[in-house]
């Protein structure tokens, strides 16, 4: 309060014809200068400078815009890309187990065969066996016949004192022994 | 400092038959100079008397217009999608008066006239912010003819968008006789209506900048000049009371900053709300 004494003591009467009236009663002048500035303030701004910054933010925007989709785009790229390879993936392994499987059949198969040929091979081996021990046996009995016969013969004439030159005679009992020694050999066997 | 000065120009200014230099008069004191409605009415430099009269305040407003359109020229014809730091701090206004003021009171709607009132919003803070300038040292809308003719714009287009929208005859019946109260009301509201829209709005609009920003240059006068007195005259220990008016001027001139800022935010914000309610179907 001493104070605002003090500065109203000390403030010297100022002369004047301007009235408080005047702060809200605008001068011609103040309303020509006041339209003229604010006009050109208005016009330019509205006009000139915020399209032109307006046309910036809208590139931004547009911008971001196309850099979001451009990144939707690469994200479903890598997908599809997994996909594929996933795909891919799975079809190989598919395929290295139907090769797999091939082989073991194919090494079944070339067992049988093998096991088959060996078959067929020793059967052959074995009849060829048979067939020897027949033609080996067939002939000792050939030779056995001839020579049991003229042993036979020997003996008989030497025992019996009676020459069994007769051929025909000779043939038949030599025929009889060894038919009656053909059906001992099966009584036996 | 600056506002020190400045206070002491506008002094010099009114006391026109000093001898003393300049910086004679800086440092010293001739007495207490109480601020004045006088320091919105300064010597004409040219045209006295005239439509055309050009003063010092009308100076500060062709340097506040000056000042904003050249700042903007230089941003808006080297505006980059990747903006610099003036560009960003420029945008984070332009986005203020979108986000704050003109989407959450108008609504997508406004989008027409965002521009306008971007421009009315930058326009009041440059105009305002003069007052705490050094040298300028006075709001461009503390005499109260800009702050009329914003308010001119603003009512002559709100008036315009009403009748544009809802014919004469529509717009008149909407704003003076609001539905949905009963007949006999209307004999006390409609007169009340009639003053809001068609003076109270404009006068309260103009007279509510205009009267904020007088107010703000008589503390800050008062603060200065107080402190000059006080160093140079004052005897003894009345001279520390300088300190003291010093420490109230510096913290007036940061209010005065905010006040510039809000009051061009409360003009802008009623602009967009008085449109708004001129545009809307039913009140």
């Amino acid at each position: 309060m001493m104070l605002a004494q003090t500065l109203l003591l000390a403030e010297e009467a100022h002369t004047s014809d301007v009235e408080g009236a005047d702060l809200i009663l605008p001068a011609p002048y103040d309303l020509l200068w006041s339209l003229v500035i604010f006009t050109i303030i208005a016009v330019v701004f509205t006009r000139v400078f915020l399209p032109k910054i307006q046309k910036v933010l809208d590139e931004r925007a547009e911008l971001i815009q196309g850099g979001i989709e451009k990144a939707e785009k690469a994200q479903a790229e890598a997908a599809a890309a997994l996909e594929e390879y996933t795909a891919q993936l799975t079809e190989a392994r598919a395929e290295a187990a139907r090769i797999r499987e091939d082989a073991r059949v194919e090494a079944a198969q070339i067992l049988a065969e093998a096991r088959r040929r060996a078959g067929t091979d020793a059967e052959r081996i074995v009849e060829t066996a048979q067939r020897q021990i027949d033609a080996e046996r067939h002939q000792a009995v050939v030779s056995l016949r001839t020579e049991v016969g003229t042993l036979a013969t020997d003996l008989a004439s030497r025992i019996v004192g009676e020459s069994l030159a007769d051929d025909a005679r000779q043939q038949r009992v030599i025929d009889a022994f060894l038919t009656d020694l053909e059906s001992t050999v099966k009584a036996e066997g | 400092m600056g506002n020190l000065l400045a206070a002491v120009v506008s002094a010099e200014a009114t006391d026109s038959g000093e001898s003393k230099s300049y910086i004679q008069q800086m440092f010293s004191s001739d007495g207490f100079h109480a601020p004045s409605i006088t320091d919105f009415f300064p010597p004409a430099i040219f045209g006295d008397g005239t439509i055309f009269e050009f003063n010092r305040i009308m100076m500060v407003r062709v340097i506040a217009a000056i000042a904003l359109i050249a700042l903007f020229w230089f941003v808006a014809n080297r505006a980059k999608v990747v903006p610099g730091r003036l560009q960003g701090a420029l945008e984070f206004m332009l986005d203020f008066v979108k986000d704050q003021i003109v989407e959450p009171v108008m609504g997508h709607e406004g989008k027409r006239f965002l521009p306008f009132l971007t421009t009315l919003f930058l326009a009041i803070i440059f105009f305002n912010i003069t007052g705490v300038i050094p040298f300028l040292n006075i709001a461009s809308t503390s005499l109260i003819g800009l702050p009329i003719i914003m308010a001119l714009f603003v009512y002559v287009l709100y008036l315009a968008q009403g009748v544009k929208k809802h014919g004469l005859g529509g717009y008149l019946k909407n704003s003076l006789f609001p539905p949905g109260v009963p007949k006999g009301i209307y004999l006390l509201l409609t007169p009340i209506e009639f003053l809001q829209v068609f003076i109270l709005r404009p006068a309260t609009l103009a007279l509510r900048l205009a009267a904020n920003m007088i107010a703000g240059h008589l503390l800050l006068v008062l603060c200065f000049s107080a402190t000059q007195y006080f160093f140079f005259a004052a005897a003894g220990a009345m001279k520390a009371t300088a300190t003291v008016t010093f420490a109230a001027g510096f913290a007036f001139t940061l209010f005065e900053i905010f006040v510039a800022l809000l009051q061009a935010y409360v003009f802008t914000m009623l602009a967009a709300v008085y449109l708004n309610m001129a545009l809307e179907e039913e009140h």
